[in-house]
């Protein structure tokens, strides 16, 4: 990256006395090139991490970043913006663990800030079962070697005040896990940084270019056919969320997912007054505070199949319901804003990270409600995996082949809560 | 401040009989029922209402409506308070208290306005390089920067308003009562329609509540208007909704509005504050007007510059001037008229700056007769004023309208009413997928393709005159009709017997020039709210943020409160311009619910409290209740958890109920258990394929334990099924997943096997359960019963017999989850307190003890008795809980069969359900501890399973737990630890059984 084009407080002013006339493009628009070494097909987080991360691990920089719309226009700019690693089983705990390590230093490995807040992330419990799982929880966190602790009902209470602890509500908070280097970031800045990065290596990025087939030839992949004409490469990593059944199909396979809405709100911007990120599985809603003062919230899946970024009003009525029984101090806040997103969504709900069974193309989807926070660790993985035609250690239990052989790495009752 | 009085004395449509009075920032003032708190406050000579999000720029009213973007205000105080109200559409109530809000430590000195002296530094996005170093400073960065945004204060205390919601369905709803609206609420209801007529504002009428000189069917426009709305009201299949905002039209003609009931009454009033409505329509006339364009120019956020419909609006419906001497700014006609209004009220216009340098239809001619004077090809270049406008610069245009020719000349004003021209309100069209036009004519967004069962009217498909808006509201009024059933007649369209002037055509001019270049002096406002300018829309095209919803995101344009609604289509037309392109090339983003912000409580209702989730309660709660026991939420059930007596703290209480079970005989409430009653000839079939075990061959009369595992071959539900006749079963499921259970044989029904005959029903609410467990069950039963032979030969274990408890008909099943002598008794559910307390009479002198969900799970986990979702959490199969035997090999079929062959699922060393003992007998593991193989100083470590159940057993005499180990089976004996935060615990694997290993007890 050239010195003139960094980002800091001196650039910044500089620029001011300039009127702002001198900045650059934070990514090229390149014309595609006939072919390449990898073609990511999906300009989301996900996609965008991993040409990142082959161009910066791996050395490989003849790849282009191919999107149907605009950057970031899928679930990385529709989520509630968690992050956290406290996954139960192992396989999960280290992925993501891995995952919180880079986002730790993301904003200064890419030159850009992507406002990761560790502001701290609670779980609740509601009953007795509930306790138990977080005890569970917690316990196996710790042993992996990932922050975690339990709270009592005081010390929740002490950690978020206006949090409803009364324990005549109709479902009493009893105790808590906290993990303090959870938190939130700024899901659009997660997608331009890495653009921005990834372009700054050499990557080229192509907006407006929807795949409609693979040229496959003796069961090894050739390139990609696009509404912008037929784009050669090597190796094609498909990380495109809800459509991945869809683009398996163009491959000429099927994947174990199903898409579903997800939807998720925000309210009118207020002073802050939510300073943690709370998730309840029991009265089914989680929600954070956003820098610019929304609070921002989200619950379960609607669970019909869909590809319409929307979702049913009855389920916002729900989570509402909900964020009132936690929080009765925001009945007098306005509903802002409601969208959807589809979420792939697989029977173990872990996602899957691999081979397939074409020569060449690898396939990252699958994350379901949960794959914001995997944003630069499933990137890392994905281009590890892509480069040497090999999963790492971290996603090879991910492998889609796990469907066939039982090995599976089931979430849903163990991590409770959906994010 | 002086006061000043802007009232004009014979204008407006308010009570003027009696003052209210009203408190802004701690001042008293006055203003007349009528009034919104934006024109009193106008009334009252007040400009300065707020500070802006970001630079916090002194603001005020801008608009006089729902899309106001400055003025927000904190409205109410203490648990009432609410803040980012909009001035605009409050209501004026006597004793009304609010405040401006987002500055410190007054909204005329304001700290945070260095914000704007520093703007320089704070362009869009300027956030996202910079706050990176040191790396560790983010949070405290964070701090500073999450104090500074937001925008009013929440509540700290809970709301102490009711809300209410409601269903409703009609044939026609008309969303929207101006004009078109009401035209077409007429059709459709004469017509024979159910109609529902909905519209924000306290009064029908629309834009026709400030016209003048405008006459429909012969009388003047407002005086139609209350005659339709009297008409209306006759009617008795019509619902009139005031005040209502339809805020989201979902699928299906799915539409969500929220009546605002009470809230212009002031706190306090009857009834509830508001109402959320969820309406499905058969079909959606849109009638939602439009929305005027503001001007991109210098500075064009002083308190003062507001809209121009605003400043008539504020004249003639609100009898408010917006200011002493006003200038007008257009590049269009309709502006005219709020100058020419205002004139003839008396208030001084300045001049009227047209960007048009042809402009000359009626209604300039009318301005210049009246000796206006109308500088057409100027424009204004800058603004002055801080607290109030107080003069503007205009200068002439270049031909092009991209620039200025210089010599300013300096006008004094203290208003400035501004217009772009209009945006059609599509919003509520664009929720339902519809699809987008772009309009030439009035450059701006209107409805595209029609969409099924849904009809657009009015201004919001572009047509401004009155005319065209009666004439298609009502032809859309009697086509919603007709589609909907209602062919009555509906007589004809009410015409405009006096027209306003016709409009010459606009002049559109997306940034109006100064003579500094965008940026470098003044600031172009887009969005007001969230301070966008022109500059940064330049700034993100120039950093390649050019796809619509990337300049929304990267500036923040139209994410504020007002989403937009006066930012949005100035927005993509800037870059358009910038990208060379059409603004229907560029698009649009997309319009999300709801339109305007909705009061949260609202959709709650009363669904809050007790009433958030329903209780679910057993017949015999108040008994466990009059007796002090705890509850334990299971699912929806509350269940005693242990009856302590007293002195007795859960522990004792929990020994003593446990010891009394196997001595004597104890009594547990388990009417929670899910009950599901399984009819038709292939009953059978059913059981055979949710079940591992085999069904066909169960005798009528006898009851079977069942274990149902998912397609993957995990466990996911236990429990007795008992056959009651050939083709009748009842199934019970656990307490929790009841419903679950009977989704999931629908689920197969309905998709995978339609043609089986057979029928599920939940019938868990139908019975009360109680079950007597211990060696003296049967002595304590055969007091009660007569026709119920009890000897094991007459009634063996798991087996049914009908007859009579305490005189009550029953189901009496001899099933076991305590391991000893039990006797299940079904009675129908209002009998169960009666059976309860006649065994509790009968069972004195055998030492009855009632015992809680507690003490059942210690006398379960002594007989190793799993618990569905506390041994298991989907990854068990039958054979890791050591419950191979129950897996039927003869089966050709069973859900989760097929898994079982899986070579993972197959493995020999998979996580076992083992006991484990700990080495100091009364040491108990807490469960949820893991447990593992070999200790190390420090993590990682590697974890073998973890402690499922965890208990002292005072049976057994020690601590007795229960785990899932990997490769547990063959660790017997072994010792592993379980690692804690502040002590680590050894203990050694042993059968997951720990009490009674022979089953001798089962007999009695």
């Amino acid at each position: 990256m050239a010195i003139s084009s960094r980002y800091s407080i001196i650039s910044l002013a500089r620029n001011a006395l300039n009127y702002h006339r001198d900045w650059q493009v934070a990514w090229r628009s390149p014309e595609p090139k006939p072919d390449y070494d990898v073609i990511i097909v999906g300009g989301g987080g996900h996609g965008l991490a991993t040409a990142y991360y082959l161009a910066k691990e791996h050395g490989i920089t003849n790849v282009a970043v191919i999107e149907k719309g605009w950057l970031g226009g899928g679930n990385t700019g529709r989520n509630t913006t968690v992050v956290r690693s406290n996954y139960l089983w192992d396989e999960s705990a280290h992925l993501y663990e891995h995952s919180l390590k880079l986002w730790e230093g993301l904003s200064q490995d890419l030159n850009f800030n992507t406002m990761f807040s560790q502001r701290g992330l609670m779980s609740l419990a509601h009953n007795t079962h509930e306790l138990r799982e977080i005890n569970r929880r917690v316990n196996a966190n710790r042993l992996n070697g990932i922050d975690s602790e339990v709270l009592t009902v005081e010390q929740v209470k002490a950690y978020c005040p206006i949090l409803n602890c009364d324990p005549k509500s109709r479902y009493p908070v009893m105790g808590a896990s906290l993990q303090r280097r959870g938190g939130i970031a700024r899901h659009d800045a997660v997608a331009w940084g890495y653009a921005r990065a990834a372009d700054a290596r050499g990557i080229d990025i192509i907006q407006n270019c929807e795949v409609t087939g693979f040229r496959i030839e003796n069961g090894r992949v050739r390139g990609v056919e696009t509404t912008r004409g037929f784009i050669g490469a090597k190796k094609v990593g498909c990380v495109v969320a809800g459509h991945a059944s869809v683009v398996a199909g163009m491959a000429g396979f099927r994947l174990p997912i199903e898409s579903h809405p997800l939807q998720a709100l925000v309210s009118e911007p207020i002073k802050p007054v939510l300073h943690t990120v709370v998730m309840s599985s029991a009265v089914h809603v989680y929600l954070s505070q956003s820098d610019k003062g929304e609070i921002v919230m989200g619950a379960g899946i609607d669970a019909f199949n869909s590809y319409a970024q929307r979702g049913s009003p009855f389920v916002v009525e729900h989570l509402l319901n909900a964020l009132l029984e936690l929080f009765p101090t925001f009945s007098r806040l306005k509903l802002m804003r409601e969208w959807g997103g589809i979420v792939d969504t697989c029977p173990d709900a872990s996602p899957i990270i691999g081979r397939t069974p074409v020569e060449g193309i690898y396939f990252n989807c699958g994350w379901g409600t949960g794959g914001f926070k995997a944003t630069p660790g499933s990137g890392w993985v994905m281009a590890y995996t892509i480069a040497n035609d090999r999963p790492h250690r971290l996603n090879e239990p991910f492998a889609l082949d796990r469907f066939v052989n039982g090995y599976l790495i089931d979430e849903h009752g163990a991590a409770g809560v959906a994010h | 401040m002086t006061r000043r009085n802007l009232r004009l004395a014979d204008r407006g449509r308010l009570d003027r009989s009696q003052p209210i009075r009203f408190i802004f920032n701690g001042r008293t003032y006055y203003g007349y029922k009528g009034d919104t708190l934006a024109s009193a406050l106008i009334a009252n000579g007040v400009a300065l209402v707020g500070r802006s999000f970001k630079y916090h720029r002194p603001r005020g009213i801008m608009t006089a409506g729902s899309e106001e973007p400055n003025g927000l205000v904190q409205l109410g105080q203490g648990a009432r308070t609410e803040p980012n109200i909009r001035a605009t559409q409050i209501e004026l109530y006597d004793g009304l208290v609010a405040a401006s809000q987002n500055c410190w430590p007054s909204v005329g000195f304001d700290l945070g306005a260095t914000n704007n002296l520093l703007s320089r530094f704070f362009p869009a996005g300027f956030y996202y390089k910079t706050f990176m170093w040191p790396a560790s400073f983010w949070m405290k960065y964070e701090y500073f920067i999450r104090r500074a945004a937001g925008l009013g204060k929440a509540p700290g205390e809970p709301d102490p308003d009711r809300y209410d919601k409601t269903y409703a369905h009609c044939d026609v709803l008309v969303a929207g009562g101006g004009p078109a609206g009401i035209a077409a609420a007429l059709a459709a209801a004469r017509a024979g329609a159910r109609v529902v007529l909905a519209d924000e504002q306290a009064e029908f009428g629309g834009q026709l509540l400030h016209s003048r000189s405008e006459e429909i069917a012969g009388r003047p426009a407002v005086d139609w208007v209350a005659a339709a709305v009297a008409e209306l009201s006759t009617m008795p299949e019509v619902t009139l909704l005031r005040r209502t905002t339809a805020f989201a039209y979902q699928d299906h003609n799915f539409v969500e509005l929220v009546e605002r009931v009470t809230d212009h009454l002031g706190p306090g009033a009857d009834g509830p504050r508001q109402r959320y409505w969820r309406l499905r329509a058969r079909q959606v006339v849109l009638a939602a007007g439009a929305i005027e364009r503001p001007l991109v120019f210098a500075d064009n956020d002083r308190p003062g510059i507001m809209l121009a419909s605003a400043g008539r609006a504020y004249a003639n419906r609100y009898g408010v001037a917006v200011g002493d001497k006003v200038l007008v700014f257009t590049g269009n006609d309709s502006a005219y008229r709020a100058a020419l209004d205002l004139a003839e009220a008396g208030t001084a216009i300045a001049a009227i700056v047209d960007l048009r340098p042809d402009a000359g239809g009626p209604l300039v001619a009318e301005a210049r007769g009246k000796g206006i004077e109308v500088l057409a090809a100027h424009a204004v270049t800058a603004t002055r004023g801080s607290a109030r406008l107080e003069g503007v610069t205009v200068m002439p245009l270049n031909a092009a309208g991209d620039g200025v020719t210089g010599g300013g000349r300096q006008i004094a004003c203290d208003a400035l009413l501004m217009s772009g021209g209009w945006n059609p309100a599509i919003h509520l069209f664009s929720h339902n997928r519809g699809k987008l036009r772009f309009d030439e004519r009035v450059q701006s967004f209107v409805p595209g393709e029609p969409v099924r069962g849904c009809h657009t009217a009015g201004a919001m498909n572009g047509a401004f005159e009155t005319a065209d808006c009666l004439a298609q509201g009502f032809a859309a009024g009697r086509k919603a009709a007709s589609e909907a059933g209602a062919s009555g007649e509906a007589g004809s369209v009410p015409t405009v017997t006096r027209a306003e002037p016709a409009e010459s055509p606009d002049r559109v001019l997306w940034i109006v020039p100064s003579d500094k270049p965008l940026g470098e002096g003044g600031k172009h406002f887009v969005d007001h709210q969230n301070d966008v300018t022109a500059a940064d829309v330049a700034l993100a095209h120039r950093e390649g943020y050019r796809s619509v919803e990337h300049l929304k995101r990267y500036t923040t344009m139209g994410m504020g409160t007002d989403q937009g609604k006066t930012s949005n289509v100035n927005a993509l037309a800037i870059m358009a311009a910038l990208r060379d392109r059409q603004i229907p090339e560029v698009g649009h983003t997309t319009f999300r619910p709801p339109f305007a912000p909705v009061t949260i409580g609202a959709f709650s209702g009363h669904d809050k409290g007790d009433l958030f989730d329903p209780i679910r309660k057993t017949p015999m709660h108040g008994w466990h209740e009059k007796t002090g026991a705890p509850f334990e939420d299971v699912g929806q059930w509350k269940r005693a958890w242990y009856y302590p007596k007293p002195g007795e703290d859960m522990h004792a209480a929990v020994a003593r109920e446990v010891k009394a079970v196997r001595a004597g005989v104890g009594i547990v409430d388990a009417s929670t258990l899910g009950k599901i009653d399984i009819k038709g000839s292939d009953a059978a079939r059913l059981l055979n394929m949710v079940y591992t075990n085999a069904w066909s061959k169960l005798e009528i009369g006898r009851c079977r334990y069942g274990l149902m595992c998912g397609e993957d071959g995990m466990v996911f539900d236990d429990g007795v099924t008992t056959r009651l006749g050939e083709q009748h079963f009842l199934m019970s499921t656990t307490t929790g997943n009841a419903a679950r259970v009977l989704g999931w044989l629908e689920e197969w029904l309905q998709c995978e096997w339609p043609d089986w005959q057979v029928h599920c029903t939940s019938v868990t609410e139908q019975f009360a359960t109680v079950g007597l467990n211990g060696p003296m069950a049967r002595k304590l039963l055969a007091e009660l019963t007569d026709d119920i032979p009890l000897d094991d030969a007459a009634f063996p274990f798991m087996s049914i017999r009908e007859g009579h408890v305490a005189g009550i008909a029953a189901r009496v099943m001899r099933i076991s989850f305590t391991g000893e002598l039990t006797f299940e008794i079904n009675v129908a559910a209002s009998y169960g307190l009666a059976l309860w307390e006649a065994l509790m009479a009968a069972g004195e002198k055998y030492g009855i003890t009632p015992y809680g969900t507690e003490a059942m799970h210690v006398l379960r986990a002594e007989k190793g008795f799993i618990i569905v979702g506390q041994e298991t959490d989907g990854t068990q199969t039958p054979q890791d809980l050591d419950m191979a035997w129950i897996v039927s090999k003869q089966k050709p079929d069973h859900l989760g069969k097929r898994s079982f062959l899986r070579t993972d699922t197959a493995r020999p060393d998979r996580k076992h359900l083992v006991g484990l003992l700990t080495e100091n007998p009364s040491e108990v593991i807490p469960e949820g501890g893991q447990v593992v193989a070999e200790l190390k100083n420090q993590p990682p470590m590697t974890m073998l399973g973890h402690v499922t159940s965890s208990y002292y057993s005072p049976n057994v005499g020690r601590s007795i737990a229960m785990a899932v180990v990997k490769n547990g089976r063959n660790r017997m004996g072994d010792t592993v630890y379980v690692p804690l935060v502040d002590r680590v615990i050894r203990a050694k694997v042993t059968e997951p059984r720990f009490f009674d290993l022979e089953g001798a007890r089962l007999n009695g």
